[in-house]
């Protein structure tokens, strides 16, 4: 079936219908990672967005559920040139067509997605709508997709009930637990909380709507905030019980949509990306060592390094393509957050030692 | 200025002669090295054998010597030079012993030169088995279990105790070199006997065997401030069991999960991480293909030819960054060239698919085994880039020059389908067609995983292109979405052609019609994601194009030369990277098509515009679509550019210099002969035939011997002396095996002196650079020859018939560029034997020695310019004050039951050159730049066919005089003897024991000389001749060559070599 993929500057893109049949109206955005097509799909951070993959052969591998990062696919749509027609792989149980199916995800195929991507760095992130219907009028589209706004996401991936791990859950490594870490879910992966089992570590799980004195209250060891969807400074509230976070003394440790909350809470500024990070080849400097780390990330906001006093945080990573803020030392608090994924999935995993630091933080038994 | 004090002067090695193995790709390297270093400010001094090289460039390198490399050579270089450090890891293995051997005895440190990039110990750490396998153990990564050995009961008692197949690595080998797969004790006495002799040190490690594993490679980076990157990961189809350089590759990995690639990665970045490397360096990973387990197969901390395909595929330039990284600069210090907005510590992102293809050489060596194992066996490969896998691997496939342009396999169609599921457990060159094969038949994926271990989804794509192929073939009407969808899948015009029956110029409209036109895409490292300014360019049928036809600059498209193999090598790329430096500095801007991954030309910085495609005119009319070239150059990219020639003009493309009907007269018999006649030059009686019958009648009426050989070929392609009519039918058989569109040429062969010349004409002038003489009598390829510059032997007169022979042929065929001639002195008459109205093999190395730089001053004349407004004078150029002799560099002990002796066909794979103000040193230094460094035990054998045996007493007497034991075959011998020859009679390998097989198998012969007879169907000699190659035994074919080495061995005097910095010459 014919598929079409309408951008708000009115350029058209004609391919194949993948996923689920129905129309939609998303922010259209690009990821260049070359593998992680399914865990890119169950990344809650992409709620709100329909992603594109750069590299040109999706679905080689197939789906192996145990990859998923959340329980569900949450982009709105998913573009791609080719689908692989028959996936290989041992722990393949299913074939990306069908999973895009069984989670409502409609797509598009067989575009010329590189073109795509050229309009997307050029022109920025703008919205866009996948669509079946060949009789599509321009007149009545493009002013719905200049109006559609990315908006409570956050609420949406966010578990909607407190949740406890073990280490042992989630294919980590089973083991005595010595440390209680309290989880703050504005959208996380799997992995963050896998990272921290893998750790020895308890793992209490708050939604998005928690109470900064009830964690405070169960004194953890140390506080994650996790990645997550959508424009920070939306989240008012959230930020509000950040702060009280931060004051309370107890180690934070902060990653992408925790990071921009975190300097949100602390006065700095947030701003939109002209077409944002998204990948597993981003180079982060570590300004205290000069190292280099190739890391995954995801975001379409940026914390504005100049608008926060260094007598507040420090820069702790930078990028190195652009120079943008990458991580942030937080002044006279334990707390340190960084915008790139140091847990992966997908991507390389060269920053996950920056969880042994954080272990570090909470008292360092290990 | 770099990070680290003090480095000034830096001494590069280079890797020497091209074998299997270690081939362009270091040219690449070290030039894109040198011209990393000097982009700093460093003087640098260059080491290397290989004339034929870019690196020896005097516009490359400050200091260039062209000599053997050996440390004694090296070290005196070292005391002349004083540079105050060395880059070791630009020359493949080669250049990395030597600088290992020179590190380790001290000589560096005494002479205050550093060790720029990997130390000393990380090099052992990484290349001595039992080292990296402790290393591997201390850092918990796997290496299959292995043991390694000295000798041959350890190896027996291991494979017991592990249970057979095993793997056998020499330690310190090229190529996996002597390596190989043992399936029972027989194999592994074999293989182990082989592999302890061929490694440096005498170890070779058994191990498990993990054949049908699938084989993953990362191309790594780090820096000293230990920042890790990886530029690329890539995929064998071929399991392992193959040898990488033969294996079919893609990049980036399809089959990975990024749990499968990220552990890999992983492992990779922890491994040199832990060896310290800083540079770039190779991983090679064995992977379960049901399992997380996987293993460590061997680390190469250098450039490889695996990181030259990485950086190809990539558009990431790994030879100079990791230079930059020698001299201390860190990765986030070093700009990415492509984006020019970013910086080298990031990781490559690719938007496309990326296919290898190795060039075999089993059309120059029919009677070699095809099998591919282990032990590399390729040329040199191909490369394409599509934006899906079948696409790549079609443009790949075309690249080859094979005749080959699908996976159709009309060669199966009388097999059964058993034996086709039989031919599937063979693993050679021809697996993939076979595969195909297989689908066709309707084996299952599963079958067909089962026995080869390729991965389902590359079957399922090779599925899909034999789909495409039975819909075309089936189809009644083509439409469009069948047209496009071929087309997307690069299926070329030709074969949809054929198979819908319609004609080539019908699909090529219908596509225009259609709106089916090729688009062409960026590489940028970054998947689009930064604006890029690399003119580094691919097509694809299924997006829109990206590249703009640039206009105001006159510009002019250079056809490179693609894939490396015997007849046509690294000498075109150098032929066609000096050509377009030429016509960039006289103005015009410049466009390359080119396939080969391990070459200079393919830099995105030569050319200013570098198309990456395959060289068929179907290809490249698409870029002639898109550029309008003001013209193309053909005549340096050998015959692959000259077979473009007609294609180019018929699409509208001015050919510059030498027109095509002149190209044509030179190889159109008749055309010729009367060209010749109306010079009153002379050649050897000869026929066109097409037809067996015609050969047969040809032949009786010269008499025999004849020689034999298809037109429009290079390298002696298919040519052949034929003493009687059997060879005729048997030659005649093997040259039709593919369908001549030209006849084939019967010719009187002469038995005389070879002489060739390269010149340059202007339609008017000619420079003739210099007179080359062929030590070998006619009848051995002038590329197999050993090759003296200026001609010894050759009276004045003779010289002046051939300068006026050259003048008259240049100026009749109207030669505007290059022109290479080779002729025959025969009884004190020249003969003209053939002529290549384009450059030559020996173009770079006769422009070195002389200083005359041949290819600037011919692509100035094909623009136009006048020989004598050049500045380097008309005519013969005066002789240089040294003497050159380029000695070819076989690569036979890679290449099982290749026949070695030399003939009309070419079989050598590289050359190397010596440089000397005498005759006599430069001959020596030319054999030990071959690796032929005698004498040792001072005991040869000596068997020659009757009509040399009187000849063979002078040569016999010679060896004797300098000490040598001499042993013979009996009738050998009994002329030896009666003669005053003392020769020891030793039986043929089919008598009674000790026969000459056993005195091999001792391991105290220096040298074997064996010149066959043409009717050499006893194979007794054959397999002589291939036991000496085997074990390391130097062996000679023709009586020239051996008296040769007689000189060399009579003047040797080792210890003062002296050594020419070739930018020192013609500086008169």
């Amino acid at each position: 079936m014919k598929a079409f993929l309408i951008l708000e500057d009115g350029t058209i893109f004609e391919g194949k219908s993948i996923g689920a049949v129905k129309e939609v109206i998303s922010e259209i955005v690009f990821n260049t990672s070359m593998t992680g097509y399914l865990e890119v799909l169950t990344d809650p951070s992409y709620a709100g967005q329909a992603v594109t993959m750069t590299y040109p052969l999706i679905g080689n591998y197939g789906i192996a559920y145990e990859d998923m990062e959340s329980f569900k696919g949450w982009p709105d749509g998913f573009i791609v040139r080719e689908v692989s027609r028959m996936p290989s792989n041992f722990r393949s149980e299913d074939t990306i067509q069908h999973f895009l199916e069984k989670n409502n995800i409609p797509g598009i195929c067989s575009i010329d997605t590189r073109a795509l991507v050229k309009i997307l760095r050029e022109k920025g992130t703008m919205n866009g709508m996948i669509t079946t219907n060949e009789n599509y009028n321009l007149n009545e589209i493009i002013p719905k997709l200049k109006e559609y706004k990315v908006t409570g996401v956050v609420e949406k991936v966010s578990c909607k009930d407190k949740q406890e791990y073990v280490p042992g859950d989630l294919g980590s490594v089973k083991a005595e637990a010595d440390k209680n870490i309290v989880v703050i879910d504005v959208g996380t992966k799997k992995n963050i909380i896998r990272c921290l089992l893998n750790r020895g570590c308890n793992v209490t799980v708050y939604p998005c709507n928690f109470n900064a004195d009830e964690v405070i209250a169960a004194k953890p060891d140390g506080i994650m905030i996790t990645n997550g969807p959508g424009d920070p400074a939306e989240c008012t509230s959230i930020i509000g019980q950040v702060r009280i976070l931060a004051d309370s003394g107890i180690p934070i440790f902060a990653i992408c949509l925790g990071h921009q909350l975190m300097a949100l809470a602390h006065g700095a500024k947030t701003y939109k990306m002209k077409y944002g990070h998204r990948g597993a080849n981003h180079p982060v400097k570590n300004l205290e060592t000069g190292k280099v780390y190739i890391s995954s990330q995801n975001h379409g906001y940026v914390v504005d390094i100049s608008s926060i006093d260094t007598d507040i945080a420090k820069p702790w990573f930078i990028n190195v393509n652009d120079g943008t803020a990458e991580g942030l030392c937080y002044t006279g608090k334990p707390v340190k957050t960084v915008q790139f994924h140091p847990e992966a999935n997908a991507g390389p995993k060269d920053s996950e030692l920056l969880f042994d630091e954080f272990m570090k933080m909470t008292g360092g038994n290990k | 200025m770099p990070k680290i004090d003090g480095i000034k002067r830096v001494l590069v090695i280079g890797s020497g002669p091209i074998v299997i193995g270690q081939a362009a790709e270091f040219d690449y390297a070290g030039t894109q090295a040198c011209r990393s270093l000097k982009e700093e400010g460093m003087e640098v001094i260059l080491v290397n054998s290989n004339p034929a090289t870019i690196m020896t460039d005097k516009d490359i390198a400050d200091k260039v010597y062209i000599e053997p490399l050996t440390v004694d050579v090296l070290q005196h270089i070292i005391e002349i030079e004083k540079p105050d450090s060395l880059l070791p890891n630009m020359g493949g293995q080669a250049g990395l012993n030597l600088g290992m051997e020179l590190a380790e005895s001290g000589f560096l440190d005494s002479h205050g030169v550093k060790l720029l990039g990997t130390t000393a110990e990380t090099i052992r750490n990484a290349e001595g088995r039992q080292e990296f396998k402790d290393l591997m153990e201390r850092i918990g990564e796997p290496c299959a279990t292995s043991e390694l050995v000295e000798n041959i009961e350890d190896g027996i008692d291991f494979a017991n105790k592990t249970g057979y197949p095993v793997v056998l690595r020499p330690a310190y080998t090229l190529g996996g070199s002597g390596g190989g797969i043992a399936n029972n004790e027989e194999e592994l006495v074999e293989i182990l006997t082989n592999g302890l002799r061929l490694s440096r040190v005498g170890q070779v490690l058994v191990e498990r065997c993990i054949a049908g594993w699938k084989e993953i490679e990362y191309e790594v980076m780090r820096d000293s401030n230990g920042t890790c990157i990886t530029v690329c990961n890539m995929e064998n189809l071929d399991p392992v069991g193959v040898h990488t350089g033969d294996s079919i590759v893609v990049a980036p990995s399809q089959t990975l999960s990024d749990k499968e690639y990220q552990m890999l990665r992983t492992s990779a970045l922890k491994i040199i991480d832990e060896l310290g490397i800083t540079g770039g360096c190779n991983v090679q990973f064995a992977l379960h293909p049901s399992s997380f387990e996987y293993i460590v197969i061997e680390v190469n901390p250098r450039v490889s030819r695996s990181s030259a395909l990485a950086s190809k595929a990539t558009g990431y330039p790994i030879a100079k960054v990791s230079a930059k990284i020698a001299l201390g600069y860190t990765l986030d210090e070093i700009p990415n060239a492509v984006t020019g907005k970013t910086y080298a510590s990031f990781e490559p992102a690719l938007d496309y698919v990326v296919v290898k293809i190795p060039r075999l050489p089993f059309d120059k060596f029919i009677k070699a085994k095809r099998t591919l194992t282990t032990q590399m066996k390729a040329t040199g490969e191909v490369m394409s880039i599509c934006t899906n896998f079948e696409g790549a691997l079609m443009k790949a496939l075309r690249s080859l020059e094979q005749h080959v342009d699908s996976l159709e396999g009309s060669a199966y169609k009388d097999n059964t389908t058993e034996e086709i599921e039989e031919m599937l457990h063979i693993i050679d060159d021809r697996r993939i067609f076979v595969v195909a094969e297989a689908i066709r038949r309707g084996v299952p994926y599963e079958k067909i995983h089962e026995i080869t271990m390729i991965d389902e989804w590359f079957i399922d794509k090779i599925a899909i292109l034999a789909e495409m192929e039975e819909k075309l073939k089936n189809t009644k009407s083509l439409d469009r979405e069948l047209l496009y969808e071929a087309k997307r899948l690069e299926f070329p015009d030709c074969v949809i052609a054929e198979w819908t029956g319609k004609t080539e110029k019908e699909i090529k409209e219908l596509r225009y019609k259609w709106g089916i036109i090729a688009a062409f895409k960026m590489v940028d490292t970054c998947a689009a994601e930064f604006a890029s300014e690399t003119p580094y360019y691919y097509s694809c049928f299924d997006g829109l194009n990206e590249v703009n036809g640039t206009s105001g600059k006159k510009k002019i498209m250079v056809l490179g030369s693609g894939p490396i193999r015997i007849g046509q090598g690294i000498e075109f790329d150098y032929c066609s990277v000096h050509s377009v430096w030429a016509l960039r500095n006289e103005g015009y801007e410049t466009i390359i098509v080119n396939n080969n991954p391990e070459t200079v030309s393919t830099d995105f910085d030569i050319a200013d515009k570098l198309y990456f495609e395959p060289l068929t005119p179907e290809d490249v009319e698409n870029i002639v679509h898109l550029e309008n070239p003001d013209g193309a150059v053909v005549q340096f990219g050998g015959q692959t550019a000259i077979k473009l020639t007609e294609a180019l003009m018929k699409m509208g493309v001015k050919i510059l210099g030498t027109s095509a009907e002149n190209v044509d007269a030179a190889e159109d018999r008749e055309l010729f002969d009367e060209i010749l006649e109306k010079c009153c030059i002379p050649r050897p009686k000869g026929h066109t035939v097409f037809t067996t019958e015609e050969a047969l009648k040809a032949a009786n009426g010269l008499g025999y011997p004849v020689l034999v050989r298809p037109s429009y070929v290079l390298g002696g392609q298919g040519m052949k002396i034929a003493v009687s009519d059997n060879d005729i039918k048997e030659y005649m058989a093997i040259i039709n095996r593919y369908h001549q569109e030209h006849p084939i040429l019967v010719d009187k062969y002469l038995m005389g002196k070879e002489v060739e010349v390269d010149a340059i004409c202007d339609g008017e002038d000619i420079l003739i650079p210099g007179i080359m003489e062929h030590v070998e009598r006619a009848g051995v390829h002038s590329g197999d020859s050993i090759s003296i510059y200026p001609a010894q032997s050759l009276p004045e007169k003779i010289q002046k018939v051939i300068v006026d022979y050259t003048g008259k042929l240049a100026r009749s065929l109207n030669v505007i560029g290059l022109i290479n001639i080779q002729f025959i002195v025969y009884n004190g008459d020249v003969y003209v034997i053939e002529v290549n109205p384009r450059s030559s093999r020996t173009v770079p190395y006769i422009s070195k020695v002389t200083g005359i730089p041949v290819v600037d001053l011919a692509s100035r004349v094909i623009l136009g310019a006048k020989i004598k407004d050049l500045e380097y004078g008309t005519g013969l150029a005066p002789k240089s004050d040294y003497l050159a002799i380029k000695m070819p560099v076989f690569s036979f002990e890679k290449l099982r039951g290749a026949e070695i002796s030399l003939g009309p066909e070419m079989k050598s794979t590289g050359e190397c050159l010596g440089i000397s103000d005498k005759f006599n040193e430069a001959l020596y230094k030319a054999f030990l730049g071959a690796g032929i460094d005698l004498p040792k035990y001072k005991k040869m054998i000596l068997t020659v066919k009757d009509a040399d045996k009187l000849e063979a007493v002078g040569i016999a007497k010679r060896f004797k005089k300098l000490g040598y034991d001499i042993f013979a075959t009996r009738s050998t011998a009994r002329v030896l003897n009666e003669n005053g020859v003392l020769a020891i009679p030793i039986n043929r390998i089919n008598e009674e024991a000790p026969t000459l097989m056993d005195l091999l198998l001792e391991h105290q012969i220096d040298l074997v000389v064996d010149t066959p007879t043409y009717d050499d169907k006893l194979k007794d000699g054959f397999i002589i001749r291939r036991t000496a190659i085997e074990t390391g035994v130097t062996c000679l074919t023709s009586l020239d060559t051996a008296a040769a080495l007689l000189t060399s061995l009579e003047n040797s005097d080792k210890g003062h070599l002296s050594v020419v910095d070739i930018t020192s010459i013609n500086k008169r």
